[in-house]
């Protein structure tokens, strides 16, 4: 657009010079159009419905938003939404401390969601201005830029990063070279402590902190484009000069950063104001926190060099095919790409039908078109079908033996106290019937009864229990085996308190408790042992 | 319809169906008396030719059908490469019902397209109804450039398009970093030629192509953790799952916001109808590339110690 001085003549010489005062006039008008979408918070919090937001100042909650994100931003990724949100809310309670939080998160919400501009498809933001053409036209243009952008990590995750316009805006450096200005900082960072002025030194070293974002910012994506492409980043000239600029700044910059670190520290250790110590602790931790974020830059640029050597190699030496046939890329993708949008729908949208093939047309019969007109339209619910609330019935294992044996099996071990019976004798009786489980049940209950649960038969209210002893005897039978068991009933009594103190839960407090009733039982019992 | 599939040999007795175009009332009209029988028995194999042209037809038509799974329809595919008669009976069929036989194989099968005004036609309008309002054109083009964008990673390099056994691989993160990639190279080129001035605010159909879809957010939260429709990711999401429906692509996975597998069926389109279609719609417009045949797209195969989880779906780079 800059025409050579030495073609422009006497009568033409006052266009050339309006085109160059153009180009910062656009630089400018670009500058003020970026910081349009914080004033628009302010100015748009009035048609809010709900409450009055007058209180809240909108503007200042978008600046600290964009400060959250690009302070979490790193090499690969950037600040999450809720996170984001958490920090905003304490900002926006500071401002209307008499606001419910539910409030307070509404409106943190609001100025995130307004910063991405979630409402424009584009999730962006657009200005106009005019340029003034050589010839003296006057031709309006649009400005597209975003604040905050939404990308999606491999998992799917939706994080946010903000752009170098946001960046810009933060900063205050609008349009300025990111090394001199830089360095400014730097030079500015350390007179102020020198002098004192901890507040400026503060915002100084917070630009500086910015700036570094930005580099890394750069460096990333030129290395990204290098993973994909060797060639599609000049690595001849400019990317060994952006990595040598890019060292030597880490290098001056650590330099810088440590001496300075040293400065606050002495000034933190000497300063009597309470005040000012604080405010050098949190220069402190701001400083440190550049430090580690050139530590980090510097081993990535350390690492550029071999990105770009292994990348060579595997992508110099894929192998090259020499068969013909279109190129999808670059005979079409890539022309159709650079057409202007009304000339490329034609070529992309006759790839279209051919791409997708064929779709059978699905024709209802009249009397389903009917039904299909007529059909009331289903309402969507947000929440989705209800979830049916299943009946869950415990699972019961049938009982192994049904009442009628345990009746049976009862039966028999209803004794008489005075007359114990042996097992075999019992399983004899049981055998009369026809129920074979009989036998069973009752075998497996004079067992039981060997050690019988005496306190829980004394807690259920019962007299008297089913005690069976080993005397030695051994038992004949064609199906069971072991001892004979003697199986007598046994009568509870309250032991005496003696007992129960010297010896509160042994098995001899039971043996004293079953005082055996028969006569006969328990005493046989205590002789074979 | 009348060419449903149907497992039972035509055994309709009565008048002759003239349904064989190729050489109706040519052979028998003379012949009644003399082998009687014989012109009966050769109307009925006429008759049974037919009903096995429209059932390959029939199974051309149902997108998601390989000859691989279904034998009938392999043997009739077969056939189809072995007869040339048959060929041209079923290629006769095809055209009237407004089809165009573009290629049969027993990997593909039939692959038909729609003629002009067929009523099997896709429409872009049909595919891209739902946007409207002041961004009907602009979503229009971006769902239209998201197809052209799937097959030219689905297929990088032009041999691939020519190689049946190609399977490429692709998906939505890769589709769109590799739209984005082209946009960047794009602005780039611009910014080299000193055009980088925004675009004019009244004429949207003049602003560049990639400019559009280089403004479109890529991704963005929604409060029902859905993909954002308006997105460029959403967008290739919808052109892939219609690919898929269309029988042109098999999901094999999600990762990468859903990573796909072409077939060869879609192979087939790609080669023997789009590409032509839009290539010569460039012509029109004058847009010309010379390539020399070697691919401007490097096709890289992954070391395993350098694969990321993202590289998965994007083997090819810009």
């Amino acid at each position: 657009m800059i025409e050579p001085a030495s073609t422009t003549g006497p009568d033409r010489l006052p266009p050339a010079i309006g085109l160059v005062g153009d180009v910062g006039m656009i630089r400018r008008l670009k500058a003020l159009a970026l910081t349009q979408p914080l004033h628009d918070l302010d100015v748009r919090k009035a048609h809010l419905d709900g409450a009055d937001f007058a209180v809240y100042a909108m503007a200042e909650l978008g600046l600290h938003a964009i400060d959250q994100v690009t302070v979490a931003m790193d090499f690969d990724r950037g600040a999450d939404h809720d996170q984001v949100r958490r920090r905003l809310v304490p900002l926006a309670a500071a401002q209307a401390p008499g606001r419910p939080a539910a409030e307070h998160e509404r409106v943190a919400s609001w100025v995130l969601h307004n910063l991405i501009n979630v409402g424009n498809v584009n999730r962006g933001f657009e200005a106009g201005y005019g340029t003034v053409h050589a010839d003296g036209r006057y031709e309006r243009r649009r400005f597209d830029f975003k604040l905050l952008v939404e990308f999606a990590d491999p998992h799917g995750e939706i994080y946010l990063r903000a752009t170098d316009e946001a960046v810009t805006v933060l900063v205050g450096a609008l349009d300025t070279d990111i090394t001199s200005a830089q360095v400014a900082a730097e030079v500015a960072l350390d007179t102020l402590i020198r002098r004192g002025r901890l507040a400026d030194a503060r915002s100084a070293a917070e630009a500086a902190r910015y700036r570094t974002v930005q580099y890394a910012e750069q460096l990333r994506r030129h290395l990204d484009a290098t993973r994909r492409n060797v060639l599609a980043v000049d690595w001849l000239h400019a990317m060994p000069a952006l990595v040598d600029e890019a060292l030597q700044h880490v290098e001056q910059r650590y330099r810088y950063e440590n001496a300075i670190l040293t400065h606050i520290r002495r000034y933190r250790d000497s300063a009597d104001d309470a005040d000012h110590k604080r405010q050098a602790a949190d220069l402190v931790a701001i400083v440190g926190d550049c430090i580690r974020r050139h530590t980090q830059l510097q081993a990535r640029l350390l690492e550029a060099g071999a990105v770009f050597r292994a990348e060579q190699d595997r992508q110099q030496f894929a192998v090259a095919s020499a068969r013909g046939g279109i190129d999808l890329h670059s005979q079409l993708l890539l022309p159709t790409l650079a057409l202007p949008a009304g000339d490329a729908q034609r070529p992309a949208m006759a790839f279209f039908p051919g791409a997708v093939g064929v779709r059978t047309p699905r024709a209802p019969r009249v009397l389903d078109l009917v039904d299909l007109l007529l059909r009331p339209v289903v309402e969507r619910d947000t929440l989705g079908a209800e979830v049916v609330e299943a009946e869950l019935v415990a699972l019961a294992e049938p009982a192994r033996f049904d009442d009628e044996t345990w009746a049976r099996a009862l039966g028999l071990l209803e004794l008489d106290p005075a007359a114990p019976r042996r097992l075999s004798a019992l399983l004899a009786d049981a055998r009369r019937g026809d129920d074979r489980d009989v036998a069973d049940l009752v075998a497996l209950l004079a067992l039981h009864a060997v050690n019988p649960r005496v306190d829980a038969s004394r807690q259920a209210g019962e007299t008297t229990l089913t005690v069976a002893v080993d005397d030695g005897t051994p038992l004949h039978d064609p199906e069971f085996g072991g001892a004979d068991l003697l199986v007598g009933r046994a009568q509870i009594v309250t032991a005496p308190s003696a007992a129960e103190s010297s010896d509160p839960a042994g098995i001899t407090s039971v043996l004293t408790e079953v005082r055996a009733a028969s006569g006969a039982a328990v005493p046989a019992g205590r002789r074979s042992r | 319809m009348s060419w449903e599939p149907d497992t039972g040999a035509p055994d309709r007795q009565g008048a002759p169906i003239d349904t064989d175009p190729m050489n109706a009332g040519s052979v028998d009209s003379g012949s009644v008396d003399s082998g009687s029988v014989d012109g009966a028995r050769r109307a009925e194999r006429r008759r049974a030719d037919a009903h096995d042209a429209s059932r390959l037809v029939s199974f051309g038509l149902r997108p998601r059908l390989v000859p691989a799974r279904d034998p009938d329809y392999r043997d009739l595919a077969r056939r189809y490469l072995r007869e040339a008669e048959f060929a041209a009976l079923t290629q006769a069929i095809a055209a009237g019902l407004g089809l165009v036989v573009l290629d049969v194989s027993e990997r593909a099968g039939l692959v038909p397209a729609g003629a002009e005004d067929s009523v099997f036609a896709v429409r872009i309008g049909d595919y891209a109804r739902r946007a409207g309002g002041e961004h009907r054109a602009a979503d229009r083009l971006l769902h239209a450039l998201a197809q052209l964008a799937v097959a030219a990673l689905a297929y990088p390099r032009p041999a691939d398009l020519a190689d049946a056994s190609y399977v490429g691989r692709v998906s939505v993160h890769g589709v769109d970093a590799f739209v984005r990639e082209t946009c960047r190279l794009l602005a780039e080129r611009t910014a080299a030629d000193d055009q980088n001035v925004d675009p004019p605010v009244d004429a949207p159909r003049l602003e560049a192509a990639w400019r559009l879809y280089a403004r479109r957010a890529s991704t963005g939260s929604t409060r029902d953790a859905r993909r954002l429709a308006g997105s460029t990711t959403g967008i290739i999401a919808r052109a892939m799952n219609f690919l898929v429906e269309s029988g042109c692509l098999v999901q094999v996975g999600d990762e990468a916001g859903g990573t796909f597998r072409t077939t060869p069926r879609y192979q087939v389109q790609v080669r023997e109808l789009a590409a032509d279609a839009a290539f010569e719609e460039l012509l029109t417009l004058g847009v010309i590339t010379v390539t020399d045949g070697a691919g401007s797209v490097r096709v890289l195969v992954d070391e395993p110690a350098l694969l990321e989880m993202t590289s998965a779906g994007e083997a090819a780079d810009v």
